[in-house]
């Protein structure tokens, strides 16, 4: 009886393995998220930091290195404390960072370490080093931390952090974990790829309690840690000290470049903060404070800050002029102060005296003629094609846009176009006149002190330039600097037309900036004053020497200290001297820049 | 010439070769869950698992020696002896057994520590076939079928009481046998009915569904069916039921304990308490699951060697097997348990007695409903309870009574000609 029920129960168990088969089919052959999942239970990534690259200046002297410093970590099951306050007295530590830390760490892994400690100095270290043994489940872990010998050039170099949120996001190579550090400013931002290395990474078996059980793969997986690129910058360090300590006080600028390579000797953004405390524990703490401070250290002046050109200007219309054959250097016209402002110099006046006497009616005539070239029988009109003409002859001389430093958030400044003006005052319903002011380098129009000071190297070079850099070599390899470095750009002026240019330049210094004279070195310069509408007038001052051979071509700025001749001249000649021979000859100079005292 | 056939021809050395394959690997695997291998010690090494276990082995081979040489006719005068026994034990255990997991389900004697729910089931399957091998024991009469369902609730009722929930739950595989033997198709039916509404009950979020798939059902069923006021009444009152009790059951889960409820929904939703509940589930899934198709290979698999599954050596121990033979392995020991199983079905038929028979079917059910609920468990199809995988799983209460269970029967199964029962 039944018997054939046997067959339906050997069928059933037939079914039912089956269905076991099938479903274990699934998840072990088709589905491969378990084999993940397995992995990242079972195999710890344990990275192998690389050691950043050192930076150097342009002597070999170095500007940034790698300071140890020790993380003080715990493991929670082994770490018994019966005095806290001799602990915490011991290693330095206030009693509460010292509490918050421990359950930190408890919370996480009974048996895995935590730092309880962060970020101890060297000189730290040294003191507690002893009291180490005394303890069981601490140990110390090293890491290392930027340093900078000569606390100099810090708007330069910028600064390492933590990365954030979004650029772990923009991260597209996956190479960032959180709590990774990056440039986050200046060199150290732009040159991260070759200074950060290449991380190596061990991979461990751990068990479920977070304990290591050997190597995955014997190790075979592993791989060590590349050590980033060394840099040789193109500061050089003395230059640099040497003008911070000018600035010192001081708001403003200064950017110094060796005209025959684009390469920048010294940049300086006044007020000047000291590298060395956005490194290490207090990174957070002093960051916050350089930011809040009202003086803006950290808003970096040579490429970041806009004022309009001013007077230094008119050499950039006279080249233009020049090469137009609008003006010629016998070109004259009066000083007609009905027209601008000027101050009471010889009238009638040439090119050269125009340059040397920074005749406002000269260039507001002269501008004239460039702008309205009878193109268009309509003066709107022809106000408008001469207008974007100009401007595209200007943009040459690399302004207007930005001429692309090795460093993050440069800004282009702003040579004004057509468009401009239609948007201001309608299409058709402005002319010259509305917009001589940009015949003297004011009205709308801005540039940064790093074009000013490319603005000298094009004076100095006769009509081209090189992109001001920092990089000299990555690597020790000179030709591995971006390409855009290394590339040669032409104003379209002339190289003839600069010989009048510089003699001008140099002839313009015992008027306007008789201070910046030396008596061996034959200097060209140009002073200017970039209106400030919110106080005190800021000094400019641009120049290069030596002029037969420039070596040097410089721009300094300084905030609110009124006349271009004083503050910011005196400041360039200095550092001219000193970049050039090494010494100052001239102390009672040296010490009426350090007074900073200019306003009189 | 026919050579004259011994007792150890009429031995089935195929069940034999099949127990002992199944045991091996099992072996072979605990010593591979509790390898560690910075540590690393023979897998002969009676401080871990894999060294007492075969201990058990060996005991268990004894026990077998046992077996074969003891009188055949010992196991059917003894049934009711031992049922008796049993419960007896099984009344006590609560009492004066050893408390684990929040569970007296122990008996500790000296060092050996004796589970005796494990040997109340071979105890139970003697006393079904003892007292359903009368010819006269009809399963289409319902006050048979209440005896012989009252034979195996009395251990589970006392089982409960310990409470193991688990191993009580195994004692309705006995109704596998009772099928093979007569019970009525339509409770089957029914079960299997009531099983598919509940899951469905639980799958689906919102119960109109549930209730419009029913309604769809009983449409279909008065449509086929013959038009008579009877029919058609019966089947109404039949959906009604079923709604009735998929809201009630929705309305009971509700009213568990979070843990419990946990526990099935995690069945659906592995997410549901992924460090909790779902922890096993889920380790040994991602154990299991990483094994590929061909596995990490031996004493490879990290999942199970690192401790991620819990109780890998007793009830998990599947996991250790699909991790380091993936798909393949998983394929030839479902294959292996198969083989035996089909194996004890036609031994089972060959029997000249009810009560061999009835005996064998129990072993088939026992086996089975261990063997595919411990691995569904593993990977997810069942809900977690604790019964252990039949000669793989670490532990001697386990593995003698599986035993016990098996060779009792191919000790009756190499006398098969020689009981004298009635035949049918």
């Amino acid at each position: 009886m039944y018997t054939g029920r046997s067959l339906v129960v050997a069928v059933s168990i037939g079914l039912i393995a089956f269905v076991l088969l099938g479903k274990l089919f699934l998840i072990q052959v088709t589905d491969d998220s378990y084999l993940r999942k397995a992995e990242k239970n079972a195999i710890q990534r344990v990275v192998d930091h690389p050691y950043r690259g050192l930076v150097y200046d342009r002597n070999n002297s170095l500007l940034v290195f790698n300071d140890p410093v020790f993380d003080l970590m715990v493991i929670p099951r082994e770490f018994h404390l019966e005095d806290t306050a001799r602990f915490c007295e011991l290693f330095g530590v206030e009693k509460e960072l010292l509490v918050t830390n421990f359950n930190a760490a408890k919370k996480y892994s009974w048996v895995k370490p935590s730092p309880l400690i962060k970020q101890i100095s060297k000189e730290e270290f040294a003191g507690i080093q002893d009291f180490l043994i005394d303890y069981k489940g601490l140990f110390v872990m090293t890491r290392s931390v930027r340093s900078y010998p000569q606390s100099a050039a810090s708007s330069a170099l910028g600064y390492i952090g933590e990365i954030n949120a979004s650029q772990l996001n923009r991260d597209s190579s996956q190479y960032y974990s959180q709590g990774d550090y990056v440039g986050l400013s200046g060199i150290e931002s732009y040159y991260e790829p070759d200074l950060r290395g290449k991380k190596g990474a061990k991979y461990k078996l751990v068990n479920v309690r977070g304990i290591e059980k050997g190597a995955f793969k014997n190790g075979d997986l592993d791989t060590l840690s590349l050590p980033g690129e060394n840099l040789q910058s193109t500061l050089d360090l003395d230059l640099q000290v040497y003008g911070e300590k000018l600035m010192e006080g001081k708001r403003g600028s200064v950017v110094a470049i060796e005209p025959k390579s684009g390469e920048i000797l010294t940049m300086i953004s006044a007020p000047v903060y000291d590298p060395n405390i956005l490194t290490g524990a207090k990174f957070g703490q002093n960051y916050q404070s350089l930011n809040l401070d009202p003086e803006k250290p950290l808003f970096n002046r040579p490429i970041m800050a806009m004022y309009p050109p001013g007077s230094i200007f008119k050499i950039v219309q006279s080249l233009i002029g020049l090469q137009e054959g609008i003006l010629t250097p016998n070109t004259t016209f009066a000083c007609n102060k009905a027209l601008v402002n000027c101050h009471e110099h010889a009238s009638p006046t040439n090119l050269f005296g125009a340059i040397r006497n920074s005749c406002n009616p000269y260039y507001h005539q002269a501008f004239r003629q460039i702008i309205n070239r009878e193109i268009s029988p309509n003066t709107y009109k022809d106000t408008q094609i001469g207008l974007d003409q100009w401007g595209e002859s200007v943009r040459k001389f690399g302004l207007g846009e930005r001429l692309g430093i090795d460093i993050h958030g440069e800004k282009g400044g702003s040579i004004p176009s057509s468009q401009l003006y239609d948007r201001i005052y309608g299409e058709g319903r402005w002319k010259y006149s509305t917009i001589y002011s940009l015949s003297i380098g004011q009205g709308e129009m801005l540039v940064t002190p790093l074009q000013m000071a490319n603005l000298a190297a094009i004076f100095a070079n006769k009509g081209y330039y090189y992109t001001p850099h920092l990089i000299k070599a990555i690597g020790g390899d000179p030709s591995r600097i971006p390409e855009k470095f290394k590339t040669k750009r032409y104003t379209g002026i002339d190289s003839v037309h600069f010989d009048l240019i510089q003699d001008a330049m140099e002839a313009a210094l015992s008027g306007t900036a008789s201070r910046a004279i030396m008596k061996d070195i034959a200097i060209a310069g140009k002073t200017g004053t970039a209106q400030n509408p919110a106080g005190e007038d800021h000094s400019v001052f641009i120049a290069f020497a030596p002029k037969e051979d420039p070596k040097i071509a410089i721009a300094v700025y300084v905030e609110n200290a009124g006349w271009g001749g004083r503050a910011a001249a005196s400041t360039a000649s200095l550092l001219i001297e000193k970049y050039l021979t090494g010494e100052i000859s001239r102390p009672l100079l040296e010490e009426y820049v350090l007074a900073g005292d200019f306003i009189y | 010439m026919r050579q004259k056939e011994t007792y150890f021809d009429r031995i089935d050395w195929v069940t034999i070769a099949l127990y002992f394959a199944l045991v091996l690997v099992g072996w072979l695997n605990i010593y591979a869950a509790v390898y560690d291998e910075q540590n690393a010690t023979s897998i002969f090494d009676f401080s871990i698992n894999s060294g007492k276990q075969l201990v058990w082995i060996g005991t268990a081979i004894l026990l077998i020696v046992l077996i074969m040489v003891a009188d055949y006719r010992l196991f059917q005068n003894l049934s009711l002896v031992l049922y008796l026994f049993f419960v007896v034990i099984l009344f006590l255990t609560p009492f004066i057994g050893k408390e684990i997991n929040g569970q007296r389900a122990w008996f500790e004697l000296g060092v050996f520590r004796l589970q005796p729910a494990e040997f109340a089931k071979f105890a139970t399957a003697l006393a079904l076939a003892k007292l359903m091998e009368n010819p006269t024991f009809d399963l289409s009469k319902l006050s048979y079928q209440l005896k012989a369902i009252g034979i195996v609730l009395l251990p589970v009722s006392l089982i409960m009481l310990q409470p193991d929930t688990g191993t009580a739950m195994v004692y309705s595989s006995f109704f596998i046998m009772l099928y093979r033997e007569g019970m009525p198709q339509k409770y089957y039916v029914f079960s299997l009915g009531l099983i598919g509404l509940s899951v469905v009950t639980l799958a689906v979020e919102n119960s109109w569904y549930v209730f419009g798939g029913l309604g769809f059902l009983v449409l279909l069923l008065v449509l086929a069916s013959k038009k008579s006021w009877k029919n058609m009444l019966g089947i109404v009152l039949l959906g009604l039921l079923m709604a009735g009790y998929s809201y009630s059951l929705d309305k009971v889960v509700e009213k568990l304990p979070p843990h419990q409820q946990n526990r099935i929904m995690v069945l659906f939703d592995p997410d549901v308490d992924p460090l909790g509940v779902g922890w096993n589930v889920t380790q040994s899934k991602i154990a299991i699951g990483s094994g590929g198709l061909l596995g990490k290979g031996y004493l490879e698999g990290t999942q199970t060697k690192f401790d991620f599954v819990p109780e890998q050596h007793t009830d998990f121990i599947f996991c250790t097997l699909g991790e380091e033979f993936g798909w393949t392995g998983s394929l030839v020991m479902i294959s292996l348990f198969v083989a035996l199983l089909l194996r004890l079905i036609f031994l089972a038929e060959r029997q000249k007695t009810r009560f061999s028979r009835i005996y064998g079917y129990c072993v088939v059910s026992l086996l089975f409903f261990h063997f595919a609920i411990n691995i569904a468990m593993t990977i997810g199809l069942f809900p977690v309870v604790g019964i252990p995988l039949p000669f793989f799983s670490y532990g001697g209460s386990s593995l003698w009574s599986f035993t016990l269970l098996l060779f009792i029967f191919v000790k009756l199964d190499s006398h098969r000609i020689q009981i004298l029962g009635r035949s049918y």
